[in-house]
Protein backbone atom coordinates (compact mmCIF):
# COMPACT_ATOMS: atom_id res chain seq x y z
CA UNK A 1 0.00 0.00 0.00
CA UNK A 2 1.24 3.27 -0.73
CA UNK A 3 2.46 5.48 1.97
CA UNK A 4 -0.43 8.51 1.80
CA UNK A 5 -2.90 5.72 1.05
CA UNK A 6 -1.66 4.21 4.74
CA UNK A 7 -2.10 7.45 6.44
CA UNK A 8 -5.06 8.22 4.86
CA UNK A 9 -6.19 4.73 6.11
CA UNK A 10 -5.01 5.72 9.48
CA UNK A 11 -6.39 9.16 9.52
CA UNK A 12 -10.25 6.96 8.50
CA UNK A 13 -9.81 4.65 11.57
CA UNK A 14 -8.71 7.52 14.42
CA UNK A 15 -11.91 9.05 13.36
CA UNK A 16 -13.92 6.11 13.23
CA UNK A 17 -12.67 5.67 16.90
CA UNK A 18 -13.11 8.97 17.97
CA UNK A 19 -17.16 8.88 17.21
CA UNK A 20 -16.48 5.30 19.82
CA UNK A 21 -14.72 7.68 22.52
CA UNK A 22 -17.72 9.85 22.15
CA UNK A 23 -20.41 7.57 22.49
CA UNK A 24 -18.70 6.13 25.62
CA UNK A 25 -18.54 9.31 27.44
CA UNK A 26 -22.11 9.64 26.27
CA UNK A 27 -23.22 6.65 27.67
CA UNK A 28 -21.30 7.20 31.01
CA UNK A 29 -22.97 10.20 31.29
CA UNK A 30 -26.48 8.96 30.78
CA UNK A 31 -26.02 6.00 32.95
CA UNK A 32 -24.68 8.51 35.78
CA UNK A 33 -27.37 10.92 35.68
CA UNK A 34 -29.84 8.25 37.02
CA UNK A 35 -27.48 6.99 39.51
CA UNK A 36 -26.15 10.33 41.06
CA UNK A 37 -29.94 11.54 41.23
CA UNK A 38 -30.77 8.52 42.88
CA UNK A 39 -27.85 8.56 45.23
CA UNK A 40 -27.98 12.85 46.13
CA UNK A 41 -31.82 11.88 46.86
CA UNK A 42 -31.06 8.73 49.26
CA UNK A 43 -28.33 11.13 51.00
CA UNK A 44 -30.74 14.01 51.74
CA UNK A 45 -33.45 11.42 53.05
CA UNK A 46 -30.71 9.73 55.56
CA UNK A 47 -29.18 13.45 56.42
CA UNK A 48 -32.65 13.97 57.41
CA UNK A 49 -33.72 10.80 58.48
CA UNK A 50 -31.29 9.41 60.24
CA UNK A 51 -30.95 11.22 63.60
CA UNK A 52 -34.85 9.91 64.08
CA UNK A 53 -34.19 6.37 63.30
CA UNK A 54 -33.87 4.60 66.81
CA UNK A 55 -35.28 1.68 68.96
CA UNK A 56 -38.07 4.20 70.31
CA UNK A 57 -39.38 5.29 66.60
CA UNK A 58 -39.62 1.28 66.07
CA UNK A 59 -41.50 0.51 68.88
CA UNK A 60 -44.04 3.91 69.01
CA UNK A 61 -47.28 4.60 67.51
CA UNK A 62 -47.27 7.91 65.63
CA UNK A 63 -48.37 10.91 68.32
CA UNK A 64 -49.16 14.26 67.71
CA UNK A 65 -46.11 15.06 68.83
CA UNK A 66 -43.33 14.81 65.70
CA UNK A 67 -40.19 14.06 68.33
CA UNK A 68 -42.37 10.90 70.19
CA UNK A 69 -44.22 9.33 67.24
CA UNK A 70 -42.75 6.02 65.46
CA UNK A 71 -43.84 3.67 62.82
CA UNK A 72 -44.90 0.60 65.07
CA UNK A 73 -47.63 0.20 63.70
CA UNK A 74 -47.23 1.03 60.13
CA UNK A 75 -44.31 -1.55 59.42
CA UNK A 76 -46.00 -4.01 61.57
CA UNK A 77 -49.20 -3.86 59.45
CA UNK A 78 -46.42 -3.74 56.38
CA UNK A 79 -45.30 -7.05 57.08
CA UNK A 80 -49.11 -8.16 58.14
CA UNK A 81 -50.23 -6.95 54.80
CA UNK A 82 -46.77 -8.51 53.09
CA UNK A 83 -47.95 -11.98 54.48
CA UNK A 84 -51.49 -12.39 52.83
CA UNK A 85 -49.77 -11.12 49.70
CA UNK A 86 -47.39 -13.38 49.88
CA UNK A 87 -49.86 -16.00 50.83
CA UNK A 88 -52.05 -15.67 47.67
CA UNK A 89 -49.90 -14.26 45.10
CA UNK A 90 -47.11 -16.65 44.96
CA UNK A 91 -49.26 -20.16 44.86
CA UNK A 92 -51.32 -18.02 42.13
CA UNK A 93 -48.80 -16.72 40.04
CA UNK A 94 -46.94 -19.46 40.12
CA UNK A 95 -49.40 -22.06 39.28
CA UNK A 96 -50.60 -19.74 36.19
CA UNK A 97 -47.43 -19.40 34.76
CA UNK A 98 -47.19 -23.05 35.01
CA UNK A 99 -50.39 -23.79 33.47
CA UNK A 100 -49.46 -21.23 30.30
CA UNK A 101 -46.13 -22.26 29.41
CA UNK A 102 -46.90 -25.78 29.85
CA UNK A 103 -50.22 -27.10 29.63
CA UNK A 104 -52.16 -24.11 27.99
CA UNK A 105 -53.45 -25.51 24.47
CA UNK A 106 -51.80 -23.03 21.44
CA UNK A 107 -55.60 -21.05 20.65
CA UNK A 108 -56.34 -17.81 20.52
CA UNK A 109 -58.08 -18.10 24.15
CA UNK A 110 -54.94 -18.85 25.64
CA UNK A 111 -53.39 -15.89 23.39
CA UNK A 112 -55.66 -13.37 24.36
CA UNK A 113 -54.54 -14.54 28.34
CA UNK A 114 -51.69 -13.99 27.52
CA UNK A 115 -51.85 -10.61 25.92
CA UNK A 116 -53.77 -10.00 29.10
CA UNK A 117 -51.67 -10.72 31.41
CA UNK A 118 -48.56 -8.67 29.99
CA UNK A 119 -50.77 -6.04 29.96
CA UNK A 120 -51.88 -5.69 33.74
CA UNK A 121 -48.37 -5.26 34.58
CA UNK A 122 -48.43 -1.90 32.83
CA UNK A 123 -52.06 -0.81 34.75
CA UNK A 124 -51.51 2.19 37.06
CA UNK A 125 -52.18 0.61 40.32
CA UNK A 126 -54.57 3.17 41.33
CA UNK A 127 -57.01 1.12 39.35
CA UNK A 128 -56.22 -1.76 41.28
CA UNK A 129 -56.95 -0.15 44.21
CA UNK A 130 -60.44 0.96 43.03
CA UNK A 131 -61.23 -2.37 41.82
CA UNK A 132 -60.07 -3.31 45.07
CA UNK A 133 -62.74 -1.38 46.89
CA UNK A 134 -65.54 -2.02 45.02
CA UNK A 135 -64.37 -5.81 45.10
CA UNK A 136 -62.83 -6.60 48.16
CA UNK A 137 -64.12 -4.06 50.59
CA UNK A 138 -67.57 -3.81 49.48
CA UNK A 139 -68.55 -6.83 47.28
CA UNK A 140 -66.94 -9.44 49.43
CA UNK A 141 -67.17 -7.07 52.67
CA UNK A 142 -63.85 -7.76 53.79
CA UNK A 143 -63.55 -4.17 55.00
CA UNK A 144 -60.69 -1.61 54.97
CA UNK A 145 -58.82 -4.41 56.35
CA UNK A 146 -54.75 -6.07 56.63
CA UNK A 147 -57.13 -8.67 54.11
CA UNK A 148 -58.49 -6.25 51.55
CA UNK A 149 -54.96 -4.90 51.17
CA UNK A 150 -52.78 -8.11 50.89
CA UNK A 151 -55.21 -9.02 48.63
CA UNK A 152 -55.37 -6.02 46.67
CA UNK A 153 -51.51 -6.14 46.77
CA UNK A 154 -51.23 -9.91 45.57
CA UNK A 155 -53.43 -8.78 42.17
CA UNK A 156 -50.87 -5.77 41.50
CA UNK A 157 -48.18 -8.02 42.00
CA UNK A 158 -49.43 -11.02 40.15
CA UNK A 159 -48.66 -10.44 36.30
CA UNK A 160 -45.10 -9.49 37.69
CA UNK A 161 -44.55 -13.32 39.26
CA UNK A 162 -46.51 -14.93 36.39
CA UNK A 163 -44.02 -12.93 33.89
CA UNK A 164 -40.82 -13.66 35.76
CA UNK A 165 -41.72 -16.88 36.42
CA UNK A 166 -42.45 -17.97 32.20
CA UNK A 167 -39.24 -16.36 31.53
CA UNK A 168 -37.95 -18.86 34.10
CA UNK A 169 -39.55 -21.77 32.75
CA UNK A 170 -38.66 -21.03 29.41
CA UNK A 171 -34.89 -20.73 29.94
CA UNK A 172 -34.85 -24.51 31.05
CA UNK A 173 -33.55 -26.42 27.27
CA UNK A 174 -35.65 -28.02 25.52
CA UNK A 175 -33.47 -30.73 25.52
CA UNK A 176 -34.00 -31.23 29.27
CA UNK A 177 -37.48 -31.57 29.04
CA UNK A 178 -37.13 -34.02 26.01
CA UNK A 179 -34.76 -36.19 28.36
CA UNK A 180 -37.41 -36.14 31.14
CA UNK A 181 -40.08 -37.60 28.69
CA UNK A 182 -38.01 -39.99 26.64
CA UNK A 183 -37.65 -41.55 30.26
CA UNK A 184 -41.47 -41.98 30.69
CA UNK A 185 -41.62 -38.64 32.63
CA UNK A 186 -45.53 -37.53 32.62
CA UNK A 187 -45.83 -33.76 32.02
CA UNK A 188 -46.77 -33.44 36.08
CA UNK A 189 -43.48 -35.64 36.92
CA UNK A 190 -41.70 -33.59 33.87
CA UNK A 191 -42.51 -29.87 35.57
CA UNK A 192 -42.66 -30.68 39.58
CA UNK A 193 -39.06 -32.90 39.04
CA UNK A 194 -37.35 -31.03 36.63
CA UNK A 195 -38.59 -27.38 35.70
CA UNK A 196 -39.57 -26.06 38.75
CA UNK A 197 -36.56 -27.22 40.51
CA UNK A 198 -34.24 -25.84 37.88
CA UNK A 199 -36.17 -22.58 37.49
CA UNK A 200 -36.43 -21.71 40.90
CA UNK A 201 -33.95 -18.72 41.11
CA UNK A 202 -35.92 -17.14 38.51
CA UNK A 203 -39.32 -17.99 40.04
CA UNK A 204 -37.82 -16.60 43.86
CA UNK A 205 -36.52 -13.82 42.22
CA UNK A 206 -39.75 -12.44 40.50
CA UNK A 207 -41.22 -12.79 43.66
CA UNK A 208 -39.10 -11.52 45.82
CA UNK A 209 -39.21 -8.26 42.91
CA UNK A 210 -42.97 -8.57 43.05
CA UNK A 211 -42.88 -8.23 46.51
CA UNK A 212 -40.30 -5.58 47.07
CA UNK A 213 -42.44 -3.91 44.50
CA UNK A 214 -45.82 -4.30 46.70
CA UNK A 215 -43.97 -3.01 50.12
CA UNK A 216 -44.02 0.65 48.35
CA UNK A 217 -47.29 0.79 47.24
CA UNK A 218 -49.18 3.45 48.27
CA UNK A 219 -52.09 4.52 45.89
CA UNK A 220 -54.17 1.20 46.30
CA UNK A 221 -53.65 1.14 49.62
CA UNK A 222 -55.09 4.58 50.23
CA UNK A 223 -57.70 4.11 47.90
CA UNK A 224 -59.18 1.16 49.64
CA UNK A 225 -59.47 3.24 52.70
CA UNK A 226 -56.41 2.28 54.73
CA UNK A 227 -56.22 4.54 58.17
CA UNK A 228 -53.40 7.02 58.60
CA UNK A 229 -53.60 7.21 61.97
CA UNK A 230 -52.99 3.94 63.26
CA UNK A 231 -52.46 3.77 67.44
CA UNK A 232 -52.78 0.28 68.22
CA UNK A 233 -51.04 -2.86 66.76
CA UNK A 234 -53.77 -5.62 65.15
CA UNK A 235 -54.36 -8.77 67.10
CA UNK A 236 -51.03 -11.15 67.19
CA UNK A 237 -52.15 -13.66 63.85
CA UNK A 238 -53.48 -16.92 64.85
CA UNK A 239 -53.56 -16.13 68.28
CA UNK A 240 -57.18 -15.61 68.86
CA UNK A 241 -60.00 -18.76 69.95
CA UNK A 242 -60.94 -20.38 67.56
CA UNK A 243 -63.29 -20.55 64.89
CA UNK A 244 -63.20 -16.90 63.96
CA UNK A 245 -60.11 -15.63 66.49
CA UNK A 246 -57.14 -17.06 64.71
CA UNK A 247 -57.85 -15.14 61.85
CA UNK A 248 -59.37 -11.93 63.37
CA UNK A 249 -55.97 -10.05 62.60
CA UNK A 250 -56.88 -10.62 58.97
CA UNK A 251 -60.24 -7.96 59.77
CA UNK A 252 -58.05 -5.48 62.04
CA UNK A 253 -57.74 -2.26 60.50
CA UNK A 254 -54.07 -1.37 59.81
CA UNK A 255 -51.49 1.15 58.23
CA UNK A 256 -48.87 0.40 56.57
CA UNK A 257 -45.01 2.25 56.15
CA UNK A 258 -45.73 4.61 52.53
CA UNK A 259 -49.28 5.31 54.05
CA UNK A 260 -47.37 6.46 57.53
CA UNK A 261 -45.10 8.50 55.53
CA UNK A 262 -47.66 10.08 53.16
CA UNK A 263 -48.90 11.22 55.93
CA UNK A 264 -46.52 12.48 58.22
CA UNK A 265 -45.30 14.50 54.70
CA UNK A 266 -48.18 16.52 54.28
CA UNK A 267 -48.18 18.07 57.54
CA UNK A 268 -46.73 21.39 57.99
CA UNK A 269 -44.17 21.15 60.74
CA UNK A 270 -40.57 20.54 59.86
CA UNK A 271 -40.09 17.72 62.73
CA UNK A 272 -42.92 15.39 60.60
CA UNK A 273 -40.62 15.53 57.34
CA UNK A 274 -38.00 14.59 59.47
CA UNK A 275 -40.15 10.93 60.86
CA UNK A 276 -41.51 11.15 57.13
CA UNK A 277 -37.61 10.91 56.26
CA UNK A 278 -36.80 8.10 58.60
CA UNK A 279 -40.16 6.67 57.24
CA UNK A 280 -38.63 6.50 53.71
CA UNK A 281 -35.23 4.91 54.68
CA UNK A 282 -36.75 1.78 56.33
CA UNK A 283 -38.70 1.68 53.49
CA UNK A 284 -35.91 1.75 50.93
CA UNK A 285 -33.52 -0.47 53.08
CA UNK A 286 -36.26 -2.86 52.95
CA UNK A 287 -36.62 -2.86 49.02
CA UNK A 288 -32.67 -3.09 48.68
CA UNK A 289 -32.35 -5.99 50.87
CA UNK A 290 -35.18 -7.75 49.06
CA UNK A 291 -33.53 -6.86 45.87
CA UNK A 292 -30.31 -7.59 47.10
CA UNK A 293 -31.16 -11.43 48.32
CA UNK A 294 -33.19 -11.73 44.62
CA UNK A 295 -29.61 -10.98 43.50
CA UNK A 296 -28.01 -13.72 45.70
CA UNK A 297 -30.17 -16.23 45.50
CA UNK A 298 -30.37 -15.83 41.21
CA UNK A 299 -26.32 -16.21 41.56
CA UNK A 300 -26.78 -18.95 43.61
CA UNK A 301 -28.62 -21.42 41.99
CA UNK A 302 -27.19 -20.24 38.99
CA UNK A 303 -24.00 -21.39 39.59
CA UNK A 304 -25.05 -24.64 39.61
CA UNK A 305 -26.88 -24.89 36.21
CA UNK A 306 -25.35 -23.66 33.15
CA UNK A 307 -27.09 -24.76 29.95
CA UNK B 1 -40.10 -63.48 17.34
CA UNK B 2 -40.80 -63.46 13.74
CA UNK B 3 -38.27 -63.40 11.26
CA UNK B 4 -37.12 -61.47 8.27
CA UNK B 5 -35.18 -63.67 5.69
CA UNK B 6 -32.37 -61.48 5.44
CA UNK B 7 -32.37 -59.71 8.85
CA UNK B 8 -32.97 -62.96 10.93
CA UNK B 9 -35.03 -62.16 14.04
CA UNK B 10 -37.09 -58.90 14.39
CA UNK B 11 -37.31 -56.80 16.83
CA UNK B 12 -39.28 -54.63 15.12
CA UNK B 13 -40.70 -53.76 11.73
CA UNK B 14 -42.24 -50.17 10.33
CA UNK B 15 -45.16 -50.86 7.42
CA UNK B 16 -46.23 -47.83 5.41
CA UNK B 17 -44.91 -45.16 8.09
CA UNK B 18 -45.98 -41.69 7.02
CA UNK B 19 -45.67 -38.82 9.08
CA UNK B 20 -46.77 -34.75 8.92
CA UNK B 21 -45.54 -31.81 10.95
CA UNK B 22 -48.56 -29.76 11.59
CA UNK B 23 -50.95 -29.18 8.28
CA UNK B 24 -47.50 -29.59 6.21
CA UNK B 25 -46.42 -31.75 3.49
CA UNK B 26 -45.81 -35.30 4.53
CA UNK B 27 -41.97 -35.67 6.09
CA UNK B 28 -41.77 -39.44 5.95
CA UNK B 29 -42.87 -41.00 3.27
CA UNK B 30 -44.52 -44.63 3.29
CA UNK B 31 -41.45 -46.13 4.73
CA UNK B 32 -41.05 -49.85 5.22
CA UNK B 33 -38.32 -51.70 6.89
CA UNK B 34 -37.19 -54.53 9.22
CA UNK B 35 -35.30 -53.71 12.74
CA UNK B 36 -33.32 -56.82 13.77
CA UNK B 37 -32.97 -57.67 17.23
CA UNK B 38 -30.07 -57.05 18.99
CA UNK B 39 -28.62 -55.73 15.78
CA UNK B 40 -27.15 -51.71 15.40
CA UNK B 41 -29.75 -50.31 12.40
CA UNK B 42 -27.68 -46.80 10.71
CA UNK B 43 -29.96 -44.10 9.55
CA UNK B 44 -27.84 -42.25 7.35
CA UNK B 45 -28.82 -39.34 4.45
CA UNK B 46 -28.39 -35.43 4.20
CA UNK B 47 -29.43 -33.24 6.52
CA UNK B 48 -33.23 -33.00 6.27
CA UNK B 49 -33.60 -36.29 5.09
CA UNK B 50 -36.41 -37.19 8.10
CA UNK B 51 -34.03 -39.49 9.58
CA UNK B 52 -34.28 -37.90 13.03
CA UNK B 53 -37.69 -37.55 12.39
CA UNK B 54 -38.10 -41.07 12.00
CA UNK B 55 -35.95 -42.00 14.49
CA UNK B 56 -38.33 -39.71 16.63
CA UNK B 57 -41.64 -41.56 15.84
CA UNK B 58 -40.03 -44.43 17.61
CA UNK B 59 -40.44 -43.00 21.24
CA UNK B 60 -43.44 -40.69 20.07
CA UNK B 61 -41.56 -38.02 21.01
CA UNK B 62 -43.70 -35.72 18.29
CA UNK B 63 -46.44 -36.31 20.41
CA UNK B 64 -45.27 -33.64 22.55
CA UNK B 65 -45.66 -31.13 20.11
CA UNK B 66 -49.34 -30.08 18.53
CA UNK B 67 -50.82 -31.37 15.19
CA UNK B 68 -48.26 -33.66 14.27
CA UNK B 69 -50.12 -36.87 12.85
CA UNK B 70 -48.39 -40.71 12.35
CA UNK B 71 -49.74 -42.85 9.01
CA UNK B 72 -49.18 -46.16 9.06
CA UNK B 73 -47.49 -48.63 11.94
CA UNK B 74 -44.16 -49.72 13.88
CA UNK B 75 -45.33 -53.37 15.29
CA UNK B 76 -42.77 -54.09 18.14
CA UNK B 77 -42.42 -57.39 19.15
CA UNK B 78 -42.69 -60.19 20.50
CA UNK B 79 -45.85 -58.70 21.22
CA UNK B 80 -46.92 -57.06 18.35
CA UNK B 81 -48.52 -54.23 19.28
CA UNK B 82 -48.45 -51.17 17.13
CA UNK B 83 -46.47 -48.27 19.17
CA UNK B 84 -48.39 -45.60 16.98
CA UNK B 85 -51.84 -46.26 17.85
CA UNK B 86 -53.22 -43.40 19.25
CA UNK B 87 -54.66 -45.91 21.63
CA UNK B 88 -50.95 -46.93 22.86
CA UNK B 89 -49.83 -44.51 25.47
CA UNK B 90 -46.53 -42.76 24.60
CA UNK B 91 -45.50 -43.00 28.26
CA UNK B 92 -45.36 -46.31 27.99
CA UNK B 93 -43.85 -46.71 24.72
CA UNK B 94 -41.28 -44.40 26.21
CA UNK B 95 -40.52 -46.57 29.04
CA UNK B 96 -39.76 -49.46 26.92
CA UNK B 97 -37.87 -47.49 24.58
CA UNK B 98 -35.23 -44.97 25.25
CA UNK B 99 -33.01 -42.28 23.73
CA UNK B 100 -29.92 -40.87 23.78
CA UNK B 101 -29.95 -37.26 22.06
CA UNK B 102 -27.97 -35.26 19.86
CA UNK B 103 -26.28 -33.00 22.41
CA UNK B 104 -25.65 -34.44 25.97
CA UNK B 105 -28.12 -33.24 28.29
CA UNK B 106 -28.07 -34.70 32.09
CA UNK B 107 -30.39 -33.32 33.94
CA UNK B 108 -28.66 -30.59 36.25
CA UNK B 109 -28.87 -33.36 39.02
CA UNK B 110 -25.69 -35.51 40.67
CA UNK B 111 -24.67 -38.22 38.23
CA UNK B 112 -26.81 -40.88 40.81
CA UNK B 113 -29.63 -38.88 40.47
CA UNK B 114 -29.59 -38.81 36.66
CA UNK B 115 -29.00 -42.45 36.05
CA UNK B 116 -31.46 -43.26 38.89
CA UNK B 117 -34.06 -41.28 37.34
CA UNK B 118 -35.54 -43.38 34.95
CA UNK B 119 -35.82 -46.18 38.06
CA UNK B 120 -37.88 -43.09 40.23
CA UNK B 121 -40.11 -42.64 37.52
CA UNK B 122 -40.83 -46.59 37.55
CA UNK B 123 -42.13 -46.00 41.23
CA UNK B 124 -38.26 -47.96 41.95
CA UNK B 125 -37.55 -46.90 45.82
CA UNK B 126 -35.52 -49.62 47.06
CA UNK B 127 -32.14 -47.69 47.82
CA UNK B 128 -30.23 -51.04 47.08
CA UNK B 129 -32.03 -52.05 43.78
CA UNK B 130 -31.40 -48.11 42.85
CA UNK B 131 -27.71 -48.74 43.82
CA UNK B 132 -27.42 -52.00 41.88
CA UNK B 133 -28.59 -50.68 38.76
CA UNK B 134 -26.91 -47.15 38.87
CA UNK B 135 -23.80 -49.30 39.04
CA UNK B 136 -24.70 -51.92 36.65
CA UNK B 137 -25.77 -49.16 33.63
CA UNK B 138 -22.69 -46.54 34.47
CA UNK B 139 -20.55 -50.12 33.87
CA UNK B 140 -22.64 -50.96 31.33
CA UNK B 141 -21.75 -47.45 29.94
CA UNK B 142 -17.80 -47.73 30.72
CA UNK B 143 -18.20 -44.93 32.97
CA UNK B 144 -18.09 -46.95 36.69
CA UNK B 145 -14.47 -46.58 36.89
CA UNK B 146 -14.43 -42.52 36.18
CA UNK B 147 -16.92 -41.33 38.51
CA UNK B 148 -17.50 -44.22 41.22
CA UNK B 149 -16.24 -42.01 43.91
CA UNK B 150 -18.01 -39.10 42.86
CA UNK B 151 -21.47 -40.24 42.10
CA UNK B 152 -23.06 -37.13 44.40
CA UNK B 153 -21.03 -34.99 41.81
CA UNK B 154 -22.81 -32.70 39.44
CA UNK B 155 -22.90 -34.44 36.35
CA UNK B 156 -22.08 -30.79 34.49
CA UNK B 157 -18.90 -30.69 36.02
CA UNK B 158 -18.21 -33.97 33.57
CA UNK B 159 -16.44 -33.60 30.11
CA UNK B 160 -18.69 -33.55 27.18
CA UNK B 161 -18.07 -37.32 26.31
CA UNK B 162 -18.81 -38.55 29.57
CA UNK B 163 -21.82 -36.50 29.83
CA UNK B 164 -22.95 -38.24 26.71
CA UNK B 165 -21.56 -41.72 28.62
CA UNK B 166 -24.00 -40.49 31.71
CA UNK B 167 -26.40 -40.00 29.06
CA UNK B 168 -26.43 -43.76 27.56
CA UNK B 169 -26.05 -45.06 31.35
CA UNK B 170 -29.71 -42.91 32.12
CA UNK B 171 -31.23 -44.93 28.98
CA UNK B 172 -29.76 -47.91 29.89
CA UNK B 173 -30.62 -48.27 33.68
CA UNK B 174 -34.37 -49.17 33.09
CA UNK B 175 -33.58 -52.19 30.42
CA UNK B 176 -35.18 -50.64 27.34
CA UNK B 177 -35.98 -53.09 24.40
CA UNK B 178 -34.15 -50.56 22.09
CA UNK B 179 -32.16 -48.10 22.45
CA UNK B 180 -32.56 -44.65 19.72
CA UNK B 181 -29.22 -42.84 19.12
CA UNK B 182 -29.67 -39.28 17.51
CA UNK B 183 -26.22 -38.31 16.17
CA UNK B 184 -25.18 -39.41 19.70
CA UNK B 185 -21.20 -38.39 18.79
CA UNK B 186 -21.75 -34.83 16.69
CA UNK B 187 -21.00 -32.95 19.78
CA UNK B 188 -17.78 -34.77 20.71
CA UNK B 189 -14.45 -34.91 19.50
CA UNK B 190 -13.28 -37.76 17.82
CA UNK B 191 -11.31 -39.71 21.16
CA UNK B 192 -14.99 -39.87 22.77
CA UNK B 193 -16.57 -40.32 19.53
CA UNK B 194 -14.31 -43.53 19.46
CA UNK B 195 -15.34 -44.69 22.81
CA UNK B 196 -19.26 -44.42 22.14
CA UNK B 197 -18.95 -46.11 19.13
CA UNK B 198 -16.80 -48.63 21.00
CA UNK B 199 -19.92 -48.65 23.57
CA UNK B 200 -22.63 -49.28 20.69
CA UNK B 201 -20.65 -51.91 19.56
CA UNK B 202 -20.63 -53.65 23.12
CA UNK B 203 -24.35 -52.72 23.83
CA UNK B 204 -25.46 -54.75 20.96
CA UNK B 205 -25.32 -57.71 22.57
CA UNK B 206 -28.17 -56.63 25.18
CA UNK B 207 -30.39 -54.29 23.15
CA UNK B 208 -31.46 -53.76 19.72
CA UNK B 209 -29.95 -50.74 18.73
CA UNK B 210 -31.13 -47.56 16.06
CA UNK B 211 -28.86 -44.73 15.30
CA UNK B 212 -28.90 -41.31 13.13
CA UNK B 213 -25.67 -40.49 11.83
CA UNK B 214 -24.34 -37.82 9.73
CA UNK B 215 -21.02 -39.30 9.64
CA UNK B 216 -21.01 -42.09 6.87
CA UNK B 217 -17.53 -43.60 8.22
CA UNK B 218 -19.66 -44.15 11.66
CA UNK B 219 -22.23 -46.24 10.55
CA UNK B 220 -20.04 -48.26 8.07
CA UNK B 221 -18.46 -48.97 11.92
CA UNK B 222 -20.93 -49.55 14.20
CA UNK B 223 -24.08 -50.79 12.28
CA UNK B 224 -25.07 -54.34 11.02
CA UNK B 225 -27.82 -52.59 8.48
CA UNK B 226 -28.07 -49.55 7.31
CA UNK B 227 -30.94 -47.40 5.49
CA UNK B 228 -30.52 -44.52 3.36
CA UNK B 229 -33.22 -41.99 3.24
CA UNK B 230 -33.34 -39.00 1.11
CA UNK B 231 -36.35 -36.64 1.29
CA UNK B 232 -38.46 -38.11 3.71
CA UNK B 233 -38.36 -41.01 1.81
CA UNK B 234 -36.44 -44.18 2.78
CA UNK B 235 -34.32 -45.28 -0.73
CA UNK B 236 -32.44 -47.98 0.12
CA UNK B 237 -32.11 -50.46 3.29
CA UNK B 238 -29.25 -53.16 3.13
CA UNK B 239 -26.61 -54.74 5.33
CA UNK B 240 -23.83 -52.29 6.03
CA UNK B 241 -21.36 -53.94 4.07
CA UNK B 242 -23.61 -54.14 0.86
CA UNK B 243 -24.64 -50.36 0.98
CA UNK B 244 -21.22 -49.13 1.40
CA UNK B 245 -19.41 -51.67 -1.18
CA UNK B 246 -22.40 -51.98 -3.64
CA UNK B 247 -25.29 -49.86 -3.29
CA UNK B 248 -28.26 -50.73 -5.59
CA UNK B 249 -28.95 -47.44 -5.98
CA UNK B 250 -27.50 -44.36 -7.97
CA UNK B 251 -28.76 -41.62 -4.90
CA UNK B 252 -27.00 -44.25 -2.61
CA UNK B 253 -24.20 -44.18 -4.49
CA UNK B 254 -23.70 -40.12 -4.94
CA UNK B 255 -24.11 -39.79 -1.69
CA UNK B 256 -21.55 -42.71 0.08
CA UNK B 257 -18.92 -40.97 -2.54
CA UNK B 258 -19.73 -37.75 -1.58
CA UNK B 259 -21.02 -36.06 -4.48
CA UNK B 260 -23.96 -34.58 -2.44
CA UNK B 261 -25.39 -34.34 0.79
Amino acid sequence: MAREDLKALRALIARHKLNDTLFAVLGLAATMIGVIVLLVLFFDLLRDGLPRLGYDFFMSFPSRRASEAGILSAWVGTILVMIVTAVSAIPLGVAAALYLEEYAPRNWLTDLIEINVTNLAGVPSIVYGLLALGLFVYTLDFGQSILSAGLTLALLILPVIIVATREALRAVPVAIREAAYALGATRWQMVSEHLVPYSMGGILTGIIIGLARAIGETAPIITIGALTFIAFLPPVPFSGDPPAGPFDWLFAPFTVLPIQMFNWMSRPQAAFLENAAATGIVIIVATLVMNGFAIWLRYRVRKNIKW
Amino acid sequence: MPRHPEVGELKAEVRNLNFYYGAGKAALKNISMPIGEKLVTALIGPSGCGKSTFLRSFNRMHDLYPGNRYEGEILLYPDNVNILDSKVDPIEVRMRISMVFQKPNPFPKSIYENVAYGLRVRGVKNRNVIDDKVEESLSGAALWNEVKDRLNDLAFNLSGGQQQRLCIARALATDPEIMLFDEPTSALDPIATASIEELITELKSRVTILIVTHNMQQAARVSDYTAFMYLGELIEFNQTDMIFIKPAKKQTEDYITGRFG
